[in-house]
């Protein structure tokens, strides 16, 4: 029985991996994709183990990624969703925690509205913790499904050029892109309003234009991101309109991309403000692979974390 | 009680003292200074060779949080952990529940340190009522019950024009106005230094200009006024920037820091740690050094420790919400002896800026060591090795962000009024 040498205990951020892991984690998602186009999906590998899943957010999207990406597995799962509103000084965070080793799980997928709180999870929990989205901070499996699908259209990541478009000061999928892509050698562009680009994310390894023609020029790969006028109570931008007009992804625009780019989304989507209709659905969107690839990503995490043997998935 | 501290190299930096020699307390009172002062008999006598022996710290910018928040320190404890780091004096911030806004707070303040403080206290009252930057307080009233300077720090006057009434009435009472300079609609939301750390961690930033804007704003005021005006824990290059050329210019101007900003960086942050989450926040490696010169060159007259205890309630939680704040009362001293060692300062201009400056600036007893002056003093053993833990500390909170650290220099004798008010 090979094990596989996962080095980390939790998956926090892309930051935190290294680019042999990020390999390691695309490999075994390859892998696990396989076992999805059989016509049982299901294997016994993570029989007994528990995951329990502890949304202080919505998102039914991520949220049932995992799940099925748990159950695939044959874990047993947990899932409890409380509101963060509600939270007084933060005791819900750690009190949940507490109350949920009393279960022992083995691993924790934390979705919370803070950034670092999954940082917080780890010092108070002996499971594994995997970053579900917090703040504006890192969607890591988010970041890993985006390369699994780039990989899967484009065979390589290194030297490609990846445009990043929206609001990338609240976008943790921006973030997690970012870090990851750039540590696979891929030339990431990003642009949007100015209000919308965050000071320093060129040391996250991103070129910064105000240009939006100039970051989809000859792009092999756009990513839309979902756009909120509002953030903080303060408008960002004057309209949506306005941001349809000159920042949306529309044919046009798409055109100046390279001939086989393709386009990517996080979802949910805007139609018609940040992207077009017609680029949503048409030939070079692959937005629903994404969604495929997220169960992938996801049960090779499961299986990494919990050191499970190669030969189990064969 | 009568006492000779005999051995020590002595330090006044109001008449650039600096000599080896013996000082005798009596009555409380300062009553000689000579190289060699003979021990008679019913004499106390404290060896202090190979210590340094300062006119007692002061600092001004402390939160004590009684009344209110009991829980997190007291006077009593407060005090306790000033002693300790060889404060004789502390002023204390006007942000307790409820806040020092009126005359029966200062004196419930005063009342309480006379029974239980190891040091003087002397209250620092809010300019507005409620420090909700509405309505002035009770200047008249408040300098009666004892309130040293004026401030709302926390709660910064938005209003400039209200801030123009204070510093003008300001003058009426010989109050200074202490600033604590922060421009909200620039600082809104924000966790921690504006930048590409804030960014990597998802924190939403709080940029320089925040607090520049508003230096800018008070010291335009200071000048239309004529009043004084202190501003509080300077943390940015440009901030020094903006107080250099008022000074220059001959605006009443003074400014503190604190030992944070000149030890630390927004590095301190990584990992999301919440002890080193503080208002204004941990700035950049430019501005740590920028400060460091600007306490060298006088453009930073005071170092303050803005001491923010705060339970691990506030502190063990998301960074969000996190309170901002950290202690500084017994970390002070070592984090400054570390710039006296580097050559950065002299000992003369250390007790300038944590004990001369801020008593001519709040116009307090002490900063200096004259016969007739009161025996606050501090002895230092600049050599002693200590460590940081939470145990060894004594305020009642624990949120140091230099926990673990090793520190050399320490005050090993505290003197209030000439009783010993700690000794290690
Ligand atoms: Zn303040």
């Amino acid at each position: 029985m090979e094990k596989a040498s996962f080095p980390h205990r939790h998956i926090l951020g892309m930051a935190e991996l290294g680019r042999a892991e990020i390999e390691l984690i695309l490999e075994t998602a390859a892998s696990m994709k396989e076992i999805l186009s059989r016509p049982i999906k299901k294997v016994p590998t993570l029989r007994g183990k528990t995951i329990v899943h502890l949304f202080f957010e919505p998102s039914t999207r991520t949220r049932i990624s995992f799940e099925m990406a748990a159950k695939r597995l044959s874990a047993d799962t947990v899932s409890v969703t409380a509101s963060a509103s509600s939270v007084v000084k933060g005791e819900t965070l750690i009190d949940t925690a507490k109350n949920l080793e009393a279960m022992a799980p083995d691993i924790i997928v934390l979705r919370h509205p803070f950034s670092g709180a999954a940082h917080l999870l780890t010092r108070h929990v002996r499971a594994s913790v995997i970053n579900a989205g917090d703040g504006t901070h890192e969607h890591p499996t988010q970041a890993l499904l985006d390369l699994l699908t780039i990989r899967e259209e484009k065979g390589n990541i290194k030297g490609l050029k990846v445009a990043i478009v929206g609001d990338i000061t609240h976008s943790r999928v921006a973030h997690s892109n970012i870090l990851a892509l750039s540590k696979l050698g891929a030339e990431v562009w990003v642009s949007g309003p100015a209000t919308m680009i965050p000071p320093g994310i060129e040391r996250l390894g991103a070129r910064v234009t105000y240009k939006i023609e100039e970051a989809l020029a000859g792009a092999d790969v756009i990513m839309a991101l979902r756009i909120q006028k509002e953030r903080q109570g303060r408008d960002l931008i004057p309209s949506l309109r306005e941001y349809a007009r000159v920042f949306g992804l529309t044919p046009e625009r798409v055109s100046l991309a390279a001939k086989d780019c393709i386009i990517m989304h996080p979802g949910p989507m805007n139609r018609g403000v940040e992207i077009s209709p017609e680029v949503a659905d048409g030939p070079y969107s692959v937005i629903l692979d994404q969604v495929t690839n997220g169960v992938a990503v996801r049960m090779a995490i499961l299986y990494l974390l919990l050191g499970g043997s190669r030969e189990a998935v064969a | 009680m009568r006492l000779l501290l005999k051995g020590g190299r002595i330090i006044d930096p109001s008449v650039a003292l600096d000599m080896e020699g013996d000082l005798l307390i009596e009555e409380g009172q300062i009553r000689a200074i000579d190289r060699e002062i003979p021990a008679d008999e019913g004499l106390e006598v404290i060896d202090c060779r190979q210590k340094v022996i300062l006119p007692g710290l002061i600092d001004i910018h402390v939160h004590l949080r009684e009344p209110g928040e009991e829980y997190k320190e007291t006077i009593e404890t407060g005090t306790l952990a000033a002693v300790a780091g060889g404060f004789t004096a502390v002023c204390t911030m006007p942000n307790t529940k409820p806040p020092n806004d009126c005359a029966a707070v200062t004196k419930f303040i005063r009342d309480r340190a006379r029974e239980q403080g190891h040091c003087r206290v002397y209250p620092v009252a809010a300019i507005t009522v409620g420090q909700r930057g509405k309505r002035l307080t009770e200047f008249a009233d408040l300098k009666e019950a004892g309130a040293v300077a004026l401030s709302d720090d926390g709660h910064p006057v938005a209003d400039a024009f209200l801030m123009r009434l204070a510093l003008e009435y300001s003058r009426n009472f010989n109050l200074p106005i202490i600033s604590h300079a922060e421009e909200l609609a620039l600082s809104a939301g924000g966790q921690m230094n504006e930048g590409a750390l804030s960014t990597l961690l998802g924190l939403k930033g709080i940029p320089k200009a925040a607090e520049e804007v508003a230096i800018f704003r008070d010291i335009s005021l200071a000048a239309l006024t004529g009043a004084p005006i202190h501003i509080a824990h300077v943390s940015t290059k440009g901030a020094c920037e903006i107080i250099r050329r008022a000074k220059e210019a001959g605006v009443p101007v003074t400014a503190e820091t604190a030992p944070h900003y000149f030890s630390l960086t927004e590095e301190a942050v990584a990992g999301y740690n919440t002890l080193a989450k503080v208002n204004p926040p941990l700035r950049t490696e430019e501005d740590r050094e920028a400060i460091i010169e600007a306490l060298a060159e006088g453009v930073i007259d005071v170092i303050a420790t803005d001491h923010a205890p705060h339970s691990v309630l506030e502190k063990e939680v998301e960074f969000a919400q996190a309170a901002c704040g950290l202690i500084g009362l017994e970390t002070a001293l070592p984090l400054t002896l570390r710039l006296v060692r580097r050559g950065i300062i002299n000992w003369l201009r250390m007790a300038e800026l944590l004990s001369l400056n801020p008593a001519r600036i709040l116009s307090l007893p002490g900063g200096q060591l004259r016969p007739g002056s009161p025996a606050d003093i501090t002895v230092i053993d600049p050599e002693l090795s200590w460590r940081v833990t939470p145990e060894g500390l004594k305020s009642r909170s624990k949120n140091s962000p230099f926990l673990g650290w090793e520190m050399k220099g320490a005050a090993i004798l505290t003197l209030v009024r000439g009783r010993v008010a700690f000794k290690r």
